[in-house]
């Protein structure tokens, strides 16, 4: 499966998603065609109720289509939710406030099964890749915001998934922090050539991290435009200042202002 | 008329040192903390004594708190056994069993969205029931001695824990849970690891509502048969003969088991939940 570098990993094909509410039926996904590659960075992008975060539920099978195909790593999102084919980071970190950040990230591996000696080697690993060596052994709520961000990264690495979902992971830091972040994690997509999809609602964000951009328009959730970015693989902060970077959040945001004229 | 005099002396010295202490950097200090409610409680005790002696109060209206000393320190054997009786054999057996069933009926309870439905507005049916008509009852369907107080206790202490636990267990929130999902974790997994541990805080809450509870609810079943001795018995028969102090005696003695057993609580509550953010200092 792997010898082929754009094997598809995940491929969407006339999904729909209707969710029954007390105001009747909301129509959350319409007809999304999408084809995800192994080795992509995939950005969502688009205003809320565009239906980006349901979309990476409906792969994390945490939320089930009414219509549609969904095909993940070649199995239902089900059955690749059993065996554990990604990782999931959300908005907030999520750490268990009980453990500490070495068993937080551990927690997972418990869950797997995971022998105990590999569990201690993994987690030292991990830690060395969001950069928070040493802090194993502190609290969450002993660590700041971005730090515990960090944590929650390495805990969705640690089970070494082939597919990485991240939900908004940096919405709710500093601009500053979150630039750092954006950068620690091209490299570890780099390192680790894991196929990534990534929801935001900020356009330099997007064209920063992506290898395709998705843009997405609410009522009804559907992609009104797919980018696939020129930018090259290695990507220095100052190439948000290029050309070609500003073209790109150009054509983004001239696809969200289509999506939004339809109304 | 001297007694009061002076009693009220003493509290108005006491007072004037306790808002000294409380206002300097003594009060933030181990001994400060101990030291400021110590003069408190021993200056109600010199007031109440100095009243009680003033005013010559009969002893049958309120004791002073050295015949109730006097009367503790003569009568300890007695006041062991009704101990024993009302609190080892009746109160802790009837809150330990009264707990057990609560935390496993809330596992089953949470499994069964039947049980949801049908079991809780029935729980809180019983839990209104007045704990002065199912006692007669109980103590007739297991008979005078502890057996029939552990019963009303497990009845008093079953549905503000089950409630409690109930709760507790829908406290993780979505994004947890959801995690938990993402991983391929079994509900027994999830219980354990996620929902468990984050239901702690509502448990101690329950827990500790339920050992006051626990007191009570032994010493009043008592009020309606029990053998000779025991803490409820020793106070009803004990009014009965106008022998107030030693009814004040068995208050003292329960006031003390009820802070104990709160504090035991309280304090595998702070090793528990040290990670709740009412517990972090």
């Amino acid at each position: 499966m792997k010898d082929t570098v754009s094997q598809p990993v995940i491929e969407a094909k006339g999904l729909n998603l209707v969710f029954q509410t007390a105001d009747g039926p909301v129509q959350a996904l319409k007809d999304v065609n999408l084809t995800i590659n192994q080795g992509d960075f995939v950005s969502f992008i688009g205003p809320s109720g565009c239906g980006k975060t349901t979309f990476l539920r409906c792969i994390a099978a945490l939320e089930h289509p009414t219509g549609g195909t969904l095909i993940v790593n070649g199995m239902t999102p089900d059955e690749a939710r059993q065996k554990r084919a990604y990782g999931y980071v959300f908005q907030a970190a999520g750490l268990y406030p009980w453990r500490t950040i070495a068993g937080n990230i551990r927690l997972p591996l418990e869950i797997m099964g995971f022998p105990k000696a590999e569990q201690d080697q993994r987690i030292e690993r991990v830690l060395e890749l969001v950069e928070l060596k040493g802090f194993g052994k502190k609290f969450p709520w002993q660590l700041s915001g971005g730090m515990q961000q960090r944590a929650s990264i390495a805990r969705a690495l640690a089970f070494d998934a082939d597919i990485l979902l991240m939900d908004e992971p940096f919405g709710a830091l500093d601009e500053i922090v979150r630039d750092r972040l954006n950068e620690e994690v091209l490299k570890l997509w780099a390192r680790t050539g894991k196929t990534i999809g990534f929801v935001t609602h900020s356009i330099p964000e997007a064209v920063y991290l992506s290898t395709k951009i998705v843009v997405m328009s609410p009522r009804p959730g559907r992609i009104t435009d797919v980018i696939d970015s020129p930018l090259p693989k290695e990507r220095p902060l100052d190439i948000r200042d290029s050309r070609e970077f500003i073209e790109i959040a150009h054509r983004v945001r001239e696809g969200l202002r289509a999506g939004h004229h339809d109304d | 008329m001297t007694a009061l005099w002076l009693a009220i002396t003493v509290w108005l010295a006491a007072w004037a040192l306790n808002v000294r202490l409380a206002g300097s950097g003594i009060a933030q200090t181990r001994l400060g903390r101990i030291l400021v409610p110590l003069i408190f409680g021993v200056t109600v005790l010199v007031l109440w004594e100095g009243l009680v002696r003033g005013l010559n109060v009969a002893p049958v209206i309120l004791p002073a708190p050295s015949a109730i000393a006097a009367k503790i320190a003569t009568s300890l054997p007695v006041l062991w056994q009704d101990f024993a009786q009302t609190i080892l054999k009746g109160a802790i057996p009837g809150f330990l069993i009264g707990a057990g069933a609560a935390f496993l009926t809330a596992i089953a309870v949470d499994r069964s969205p039947f049980l949801q439905r049908g079991l809780l507005p029935i729980g809180n049916f019983v839990a209104a029931l007045p704990i002065v008509g199912l006692a007669p009852i109980l103590v007739m369907w297991f008979g005078f001695d502890w057996q029939s107080k552990a019963a009303v206790v497990v009845v008093m202490v079953f549905f503000p824990l089950l409630v409690n636990i109930v709760a507790g267990l829908q406290a993780s929130d979505r994004m947890q849970r959801d995690l938990m999902a993402t991983w391929g974790a079994s509900y027994w997994q999830s219980l354990l690891k996620l929902r468990l541990p984050a239901a702690m805080p509502f448990v101690f809450n329950g827990l500790k509502i339920a050992s006051t509870l626990a007191l009570i609810g032994a010493i009043v079943a008592e009020f309606f048969g029990s053998p000779v001795y025991g803490m409820g018995f020793r106070i009803s028969t004990e009014v009965g003969r106008l022998g107030l102090d030693m009814v004040w005696a068995e208050i003292a003695v329960a006031a003390l088991a009820g802070s104990v057993l709160y504090g035991l609580i309280s304090l595998i509550e702070r090793w528990v939940t040290f990670w709740h953010p009412s517990q972090r200092h």
